[in-house]
């Protein structure tokens, strides 16, 4: 099976119904992306397929006809991204368990959406669980990425 | 352990005799530095918390479970304050399972007393409890412990390490140790020179350390007390391998388990037929244990990844039998109604005379009201999950565990190898919430590592598995009674709560051979040990029969006695026509440091100014692990339900380390305690779970989250945990809100049986 993921085209050895997720995870090396319930509905396991976030638990590898983006490929390799900053910044992780499906959560609402408000904040991301209750920060984080992307 | 402290092991009030038998020598003794059989070359080590090596790195070892409450900053700022170097400068390591760790802190606030009693019996039963966690080697993270217990070891871990390598630059360069100084990791000389710890650490660490050493008053911290930023969101940032389920290791093989959802039930037969016929599946074995154990029977499939594993246990038929509980939730509540109407519990309260002030009340004065919790899970984000290696007589475990030593006696015991031959690597724990207490998930992996021929195996629970197989919080029903005098004020009050005994089912399962004895204080804390003065006052708990494994769930029994008395305490308001607020305030005027929380909070919401209409808020207060919680709720009715839109929260736990993990802790606990307000129960039908996902067992979203303000007060005497104590007061506050709100008075969880929420 054939896939891009970060960049690189790979070749990995797969059967077709393999949810993205366990790829990534078993055969491509990559933990970021997170297991929290195989049916979609925490959002730990978000990735970007060709930019769109997407529940890598819930879409089988023979399905994937797009490019792939975890969180090990949002930063460009020396500086993290907007987004990384910002919650760092704002200190947001606590378990830091969902953590990877929310910023890869937020870097997709902000490039929809360079500039959201607390709803928009609040709709694109109530896919997306945190059992410590992070939100109040991640809400900050994301509005706070907003600005320092104006800057950059 | 051995077998004499397994014997005298007890719980609640008869531990006092077992801590004091140990007499001095089992106190006295320590344990020895667990990371001296494991330095590599240029390392050396001062104490079980510190090591430096020749490149002047220091490291500095964290003795707890890190799974979001921020240990890995807080205590390793207790060492940093003393030792002299810079947070940004420090490596920091979950320590290795060692009985050199053991916590005191959270056996000695287990013991039956309120945290404000300091009679000098109170003095005594702490102080033994504490020696029982130190005897026991209890290396275990709970009880919203981790700072008070660390508090004095780490600094003085860090002192001891300065005070050495000071001594040790003494003896290098001729200068007397008063007129050295120390900084970022360096010793400085009086003429500016500088000797790195780095340089002066093997010279050191062999030197017994000075005596007459003395650490710094909170007057000379640059660290603790101000806010510093966590040493671990960069990794939690970026998506870091490191939590437990992202293990890998050379020739790794993946497991699932499927075991009986009739909770401890046998299995009696399987047929691995079609689960064996996956791509991917190498072995399906029955990992059914002793009875005693509790797990009940069940598979595991073993696979050479982990989709291959779950399709497997998807796959795999099996007859179960019946579990050892009634199998409908109707058929549980009503052996906890039974055993609530029989009555006869532990009154750990009984001042003045209650019968006799109920005897003779006018039928007018008196309000009656009975309460119900259900069951609950803690679902962590991050499923249960262990790897095993088990290889030429050593056992290897890698897994987030908020009880390392006891992971390690119990995994070592199960695949029969001896205890110093038996290693537990900690990772971060996604989540914990008390389920990662529990040993269940690496007992199974190391069963399924006998069977993998030396090789490695990560065995990973599906959320299916996780869900159905947790050690839920247990379900209860209370009884509440109040005599209202001329004031409007109680002049008797009489709670009974009545719940499986969480104690004895973790006692069950972890020492099989101990039956303990004695109140479970965990049945009524948060309810028994609350700071109001009322004449004739008396909380008695009732351990209800049902074998349905239970355990720790975030503030414990304070998760559901909070919500039972802080309701039944605005009842009375009511009742009285007096604000919940001015009642509270009367009654618990003895105690300074409640009455300051909750005039803050008061202060913070502008409580006294009337809402509008559509509006409404409400209050509640519980004292939980050391620390004083008031918190007001308001919520709003849209046309979309009933939406919480502000909390406010004012706590005081004494001295904050670090104010900001301390806010985020509280407003960390209230969301968990609104989720289970908002929807959470765990319901059984055919003996079984019926909520399996976050589908059907869901909390709190982020479209949901209220504003929340929370504010830190100072001023309690002794030092107190954040947790977990945000949780308790969360659900009354909400339930009283609803009942301003709505007129409607619930007195079952969760809310959103009876009045529809935004969502």
């Amino acid at each position: 099976m054939k896939l891009n993921v970060n960049g690189k085209d790979i070749e990995i050895d797969v059967e077709p119904d393999m949810p993205l997720l366990w790829a990534l995870r078993d055969l491509v090396g990559l933990k970021g992306p997170k297991f929290g319930c195989g049916i979609a509905a925490c959002g730990a396991c978000t990735v970007h397929i060709d930019g769109e976030p997407t529940r890598s638990c819930s879409i089988a590898i023979e399905d994937v006809t797009g490019a792939v983006t975890t969180i090990e490929g949002i930063s460009n390799g020396k500086d993290l991204h907007t987004v990384q900053k910002a919650w760092i910044e704002k200190q947001v992780p606590q378990c830091g368990y969902c953590q990877s499906g929310q910023i890869m959560g937020a870097v997709a609402l902000l490039e929809n959406n360079p500039n959201p408000t607390d709803e928009d904040i609040d709709e694109t991301m109530s896919g997306n669980l945190c059992r410590c209750g992070s939100y109040p920060q991640i809400r900050e984080a994301i509005k706070h990425a907003a600005t320092l992307k104006v800057e950059a | 352990m051995g077998k004499i402290l397994r014997r005298t092991f007890l719980i609640g009030t008869a531990a006092i005799a077992g801590g004091v038998a140990f007499g001095a020598y089992q106190l006295n003794k320590t344990y020895p530095n667990p990371l001296e059989d494991d330095l590599v070359e240029g390392e050396t080590t001062f104490n079980p918390y510190v090591k430096i090596t020749s490149d002047n790195t220091v490291t500095i070892l964290v003795p707890r479970a890190e799974m979001g409450q921020g240990v890995t900053t807080t205590l390793a700022a207790l060492v940093a304050e003393e030792l002299d170097v810079d947070m940004a400068d420090i490596k920091i390591e979950i320590a290795p399972a060692s009985y050199a760790y053991y916590n005191s802190a959270m056996l000695a606030d287990g013991a039956p007393l309120a945290h404000y009693n300091r009679s000098t019996m109170a003095s005594v039963m702490r102080s033994s409890m504490s020696g029982l966690g130190k005897i026991l080697g209890f290396q275990v993270t709970g009880g919203s412990s981790s700072v008070a217990d660390a508090y004095d070891k780490l600094r003085l871990a860090g002192c001891t390490a300065r005070e050495t390598l000071k001594l040790t630059a003494s003896a290098e360069s001729g200068v007397a140790i008063a007129e050295l100084k120390t900084e970022s990791g360096k010793v400085i000389l009086p003429d500016g020179k500088t000797l790195t710890y780095g340089e002066l650490a093997e010279a050191a660490a062999k030197l017994d350390p000075p005596s007459d050493i003395k650490m710094r008053s909170a007057s000379e911290w640059k660290i603790l007390g101000k806010s510093t930023p966590r040493t671990d969101t960069l990794a939690k940032s970026t998506g870091a391998p490191i939590f437990g389920i992202d293990v890998e290791l050379p020739d790794m093989l993946y497991a699932s388990v499927k075991m009986n959802p009739r909770l401890g039930g046998k299995m009696r037969s399987f047929d691995a037929t079609e689960a064996k016929k996956i791509k991917g599946v190498v072995d399906v074995i029955d990992i059914t244990g002793p009875e005693e154990e509790k797990f009940g029977g069940g598979v595991a499939v073993i696979a050479t990844n982990t989709w291959s594993a779950f399709k497997g246990v998807n796959a795999v038929k099996v007859e179960w039998d019946k579990g050892p509980y009634p199998a409908t939730t109707d058929g549980i509540m009503d052996v906890i109604e039974t055993a609530l109407k029989a009555g006869n519990g532990d009154n750990l309260r009984d001042d003045g005379d209650v019968a006799l002030a109920f005897a003779d009340a006018p039928r007018d004065k008196v309000i009656e009201a009975q309460y119900r919790v259900p069951y609950l899970a803690h679902s962590t984000m991050e499923p249960m999950n262990a790897t095993a290696q088990l290889k030429d007589g050593r056992l290897d475990i890698w897994t987030g565990t908020q009880a390392p030593t006891v992971v390690r006696s119990d995994c070592a015991y199960e695949a029969g190898v001896e205890e110093e031959n038996t290693f537990i690597h900690s990772t971060y724990l996604g989540g914990g919430f008390g389920r990662r207490g529990e040993v269940d998930f690496a007992r199974f992996a190391a069963r399924v590592a006998k069977s993998t021929n030396g090789k490695p195996v990560k065995v990973i629970w599906t959320r299916e598995e996780d869900m159905t197989h947790d050690t839920y919080r247990p379900a209860s029903i209370s009884n509440w009674k109040a005599r209202i005098g001329d004031d409007g004020l109680p002049v008797a009050i009489d709670g009974q709560i009545a719940t499986p005994s969480i104690v004895a089912s973790v006692m069950a399962r972890t020492f099989p051979s101990l039956s303990p004895i004695g109140p479970d204080n965990t049945i009524t804390h948060g309810a028994f040990d609350q700071p109001y003065t009322v004449e004739n006052y008396r909380v008695s708990g009732i351990k209800a029969p049902v074998d349905i494994p239970i355990g720790f769930w975030r503030s414990v029994g304070n998760s559901y006695t909070g919500f039972f008395q802080e309701s039944f305490l605005d009842e009375v308001a009511n009742k009285s026509n007096l604000d919940p607020i001015e009642m509270r305030l009367k009654l618990m005027k003895d105690h300074p440091t409640a009455v300051g929380v909750v005039k803050k909070v008061a202060e913070m919401a502008n409580w006294s100014t009337p809402t509008t209409k559509g509006r409404a808020k409400g209050f509640a207060f519980t004292l939980s692990f050391g620390c004083w919680v008031a918190q007001i709720i308001e919520v709003v009715q849209t046309d979309d339900g009933i939406k919480i839109e502000n909390v406010w929260c004012a706590a005081d736990i004494g001295e904050a380390l670090d104010p900001a993990i301390v806010k985020t802790q509280l407003q960390s606990g209230i969301i968990y305690g609104l989720s289970s307000a908002l929807g959470q129960e765990i319901t059984f039908t055919d003996g079984m779970v019926e909520q399996t996902n976050f589908d059907s067992f869901d909390a709190m979203r982020i479209n949901q989250c209220p504003t929340m303000e929370i504010e830190i007060l100072e001023n309690a005497d002794h030092r107190g945990g954040a947790g977990e104590p945000g949780t308790p007061p969360s659900i009354p506050a909400l339930a009283n809100a609803v009942h301003a709100l709505t007129g409607k008075r619930i007195r079952s969880m969760p809310l959103s049986n009876e009045v529809e929420f935004y969502s």
